[in-house]
């Protein structure tokens, strides 16, 4: 297991770099100068070229690519162009804000979606099937910046018992979770978030639960005796492996944090962010922050992997 | 319905019973929900455009010429702010003598002076000065670039020389906003320190910013101009880029004062009992037009371009929050004036202009935003605009992009773009220079101005030579009219829209006067 771990990790490089060059060089095929938001609209050439140097623009791509490699390596992400803060310090900040309702909505949807789509699946065709289908299916199929802004006029605007925005009343740098005037602030949000991530792993919990049962070994424990809560135990153990992969990359959207969902409720996460140095061309913070995540994203499927591994020896071997 | 409303006050009473006391706290506080991303810096020149400047530049700093914004029924001009008053020099028109205010106090206690504006100057041009800021020295360039030197006549008294005769300079001096010397040298020159920690003569001092969240600023008791020390203590702003965020965040309460709701939340924010406050301002939705390639060259055909927009109809699709734009400036600016042709609405003279031009189909491409800084409804207002341009023999294409790549357009001008024949991009008209002369005045051909189409023409440019150099404010008032009658006359524009910047306050916020201006006086607030 060790020699295995040893090699995916080995294999982690190669995507870490190749990463990090798509990310590098997406922000720069992306129309739209990053001294735009810097310059005057009638700022002279001079400015233009003095201004290009002090940032570092006027330097080759492949030049400022190997610059800013060599620095990410040491953990300095450079300055933001526009507020000229560290990048690391807005980026970790955002992501610690994300990582509370990824971690919400991660802890609702995952154990709710598997509870229903386990039951789905042991009863395909009843009732309680077709129940669960319907949510699941709403799940994945309402917008979630739709169900944001309708859940802040119902609770916010309406009956004005949640907060439409923000993080709690003195932001983020006081975030209590356990005080009820900060939690109120994630309620929406969480909520709003896990609804796609119930809506997908239940629909997949549901078929690999109901595809398992079809299979012959099945058959075999039933004919050997077990009672029927333990053959529900081997089934679902032979239908992690998928639904773990699913799960994971849903753990991926969740940390990479939904612009819309953050911007709808002025949540100060990643998607915020993102969304800040889009419109605004900082490249800096647009390079740090698409890096992170995907490490993260390449992180996560790496546990997946191991956790898929530990629980199915064939995919070892294979 | 009222078994429902019921039932929803209810709800509304236990959750409240449930959620606990709602805190009470003595001070004043005016939260405002801005429409930027971020909190503009706090260094000095902020960056979001003309928001970071009404919000936080003249809050925590003064320029050494304000604007008078207290009032609503005219468009805003000038005022003195750190200097009491300036003139040219008789024997110089290149050399302004201003006097600087005495008495004035930066947040951490240290005296204005002569020298403060030495060193300001110093911060937004000489490289090898500490306290240089590249970014800083960008964002105001356009503004200071015409200033050779200033001379220290006093410890109270300056002299500014400029490289050029610039009847105007007060104006570009009302941009320029001074930072302490004292604050930022105790800081070891570090910006980003003293980011957390600004200092100005503003209104307002500093007291807390948690980045992308929310700046916090308190009254400052001493105020040079008492008068101006604010009614409230306290003012929170919060950047809130989402229209409907904002408008949701006014009416559970979170805030008390929302820039830019959209046209379509308007009426519930009314229905609560919120206020709506418009007025005109020097805002412009327009088109520059390509004077050099293309079909915009021949006048015939922008006068019909003109003509055939009607601008009811785009009143109509914003709800009523727009002033019809048939000049380059809202007619309550001085110097409007009284263009001797009015566009109004006229397509069967629109059609007849381009059978005059030989012009049919007549075939444009125009390249608009989906979103920016002023641009209102782009979407929308574009798809009006050509079926409107179309429907009297135009043959409209408009080429969409993202704002930022419209500006990468607009920089470089229509050299770069010749197969563009005008660019939607809202443009500030605070000022002359800003409203009339950038945008046709041969010296600013694009990328050096705001010229973007390269407009040219011997008149108007020997006519704003004449501006320059006259500093009899009367007189230069009667040649700025003049200006701006031939522009009409001369249709260098396709115009739309002034916007009216609709604001909404909560019903116990008062004495907000909506200035005819970007920048807004947030002191006379209190907050009941």
């Amino acid at each position: 297991m060790t020699a295995y771990i040893i090699r995916r990790l080995l294999y982690a490089i190669p995507i870490a770099l190749g990463v990090s060059m798509v990310c590098f060089a997406l922000v720069y095929i992306a129309p739209g100068d990053p001294l735009q938001t810097l310059l005057p609209e009638d700022a002279s050439a001079e400015t233009i070229e003095m201004v290009k140097k002090a940032y570092g623009f006027d330097k080759p791509i492949p030049v400022q690519y190997a610059l800013w490699l060599g620095k990410v390596l040491t953990g300095d992400f450079g300055n933001s162009i526009a507020s000229g803060r560290a990048v690391s310090e807005e980026l970790f900040k955002a992501l610690a804000n994300t990582i509370l309702l990824a971690a919400g909505a991660v802890a609702i949807a995952f154990s709710l979606a598997f509870a229903m789509g386990t039951v789905a699946g042991y009863w395909v065709g009843s009732k309680v099937d077709r129940f669960v289908t319907g949510v699941a299916v709403v799940g994945v199929s309402i917008p979630n910046y739709w169900l944001a802004i309708v859940l802040v006029i119902i609770f916010a605007v309406e009956l004005n018992v949640l907060p439409a925005t923000g993080m709690g009343p003195r932001g983020s740098d006081t975030f209590e979770l356990l005080t009820w005037d900060h939690f109120r602030h994630v309620i929406l949000p969480i909520f709003t978030l896990s609804m796609i991530p119930i809506g997908i792993i239940t629909r997949t919990t549901r078929s690999c639960v109901a595809e398992t049962l079809n299979q012959d070994f099945v058959e075999t424990l039933r004919a050997k005796g077990l009672v029927e809560s333990q053959v529900l135990l081997h089934v679902i153990r032979n239908s992690l492996p998928q639904v773990l992969a699913v799960m994971g990359l849903q753990f991926g959207y969740l940390m990479g944090g939904s612009i819309l969902v953050e911007t709808i409720f002025t949540w100060p996460g990643t998607g915020f962010l993102l969304n800040k140095a889009i419109l605004t061309r900082d490249i800096p913070v647009l390079q740090g922050t698409i890096l992170v995540l995907a490490m993260i994203f390449v992180a996560t499927n790496l546990v997946i992997d191991l956790c898929q591994t530990a629980i199915d020896p064939r995919l070892k071997r294979s | 319905m009222r078994r429902l409303k019921t039932t929803v006050s209810a709800m509304s009473i236990m959750a409240a019973l449930v959620m606990g006391p709602v805190q009470v706290s003595a001070e004043s506080v005016l939260r405002v929900a801005m429409t930027a991303g971020d909190i503009p810096v706090t260094i000095g020149q902020p960056d979001q455009g003309f928001e970071g400047y009404r919000f936080v530049g003249y809050s925590l700093y003064d320029p050494l010429v304000l604007w008078d914004l207290a009032k609503g029924d005219t468009a805003a001009d000038i005022k003195p702010g750190l200097a009491t008053a300036w003139k040219i020099d008789p024997e110089d028109n290149k050399r302004w003598i201003v006097d600087l205010r005495k008495g004035v106090k930066w947040h951490d206690g240290c005296d204005f002076t002569a020298e403060d504006v030495i060193w300001n100057f110093d911060r937004i041009s000489d490289d090898k000065a500490p306290q240089f800021h590249p970014k800083q020295f960008a964002s105001i360039r356009n503004r200071t670039g015409n200033i050779e030197k200033i001379d220290v006549l006093d410890p109270y008294k300056v002299a500014f020389i400029t490289k050029q005769p610039d009847s105007l300079f007060p104006y570009q001096l009302s941009y320029w906003f001074m930072i302490s010397r004292c604050q930022l040298t105790k800081l070891g020159n570090d910006y980003e320190a003293y980011a957390d920690a600004p200092s100005g003569t503003g209104p307002y001092k500093f007291d807390s910013i948690v980045p992308q969240e929310r700046l916090e600023l308190v009254k400052n008791e001493g105020y040079w101009d008492a008068a101006r020390v604010p009614a409230h203590d306290r003012l929170v702003l919060i950047p809130m880029p989402e229209a409907t965020t904002r408008a949701a965040a006014l009416l559970s309460g979170q805030v008390d004062f929302v820039e830019a709701p959209s046209p379509d939340t308007i009426p519930r924010l009314e229905s609560s009992g919120m206020n709506i406050v418009t007025a005109p301002y020097p805002h412009n939705w327009s088109y520059q037009l390509n004077f050099v390639d293309g079909n915009f060259k021949d006048k015939k055909v922008r006068q019909a371009a003109n003509y055939a927009i009607n601008r009811e109809e785009m009143k109509a699709l914003l709800g009523g929050y727009m002033l019809e734009g048939y000049t380059n400036i809202p007619p309550s600016t001085p110097y409007h004036g009284t263009p001797s042709v009015k566009y109004t609405y006229d397509p069967k003279k629109a059609a007849a202009l381009l059978e005059e031009a030989g012009c049919k189909p007549c075939k444009i491409t125009l390249a608009i935003s989906t979103s920016g800084s002023g641009q209102m409804q782009p979407l929308s207002m574009n798809e009006l605009v050509k079926s409107q341009l179309d429907a009297v023999g135009f043959e409209t294409v408009l080429d969409v992009m993202d704002w930022n790549a419209l500006l990468d357009v607009a920089r470089p001008g229509r050299t770069k773009n010749p197969g563009i024949d005008g660019i939607n991009i809202s443009r500030a008209l605070q000022d002359p220079f800003s409203a009339l002369i950038r945008h046709v005045y041969s010296k600013q051909h694009a990328p050096a101005g705001s010229n973007w189409g390269h407009y040219s023409n011997a008149g108007v440019d020997a006519l704003i030579d004449e501006i320059y150099t006259t500093f009899d404010p009367p007189a230069r008032l009667a040649k700025l009219t003049e200006l701006h009658e031939k522009m009409v006359e001369e249709a260098v524009m396709l115009w739309i829209a002034h916007d009216i910047n609709p604001r909404a306050l909560a019903p116990n916020v008062k004495g907000f006067v909506q200035a005819q201006s970007w920048f807004q006086d947030l002191t006379p607030i209190t907050v009941e």
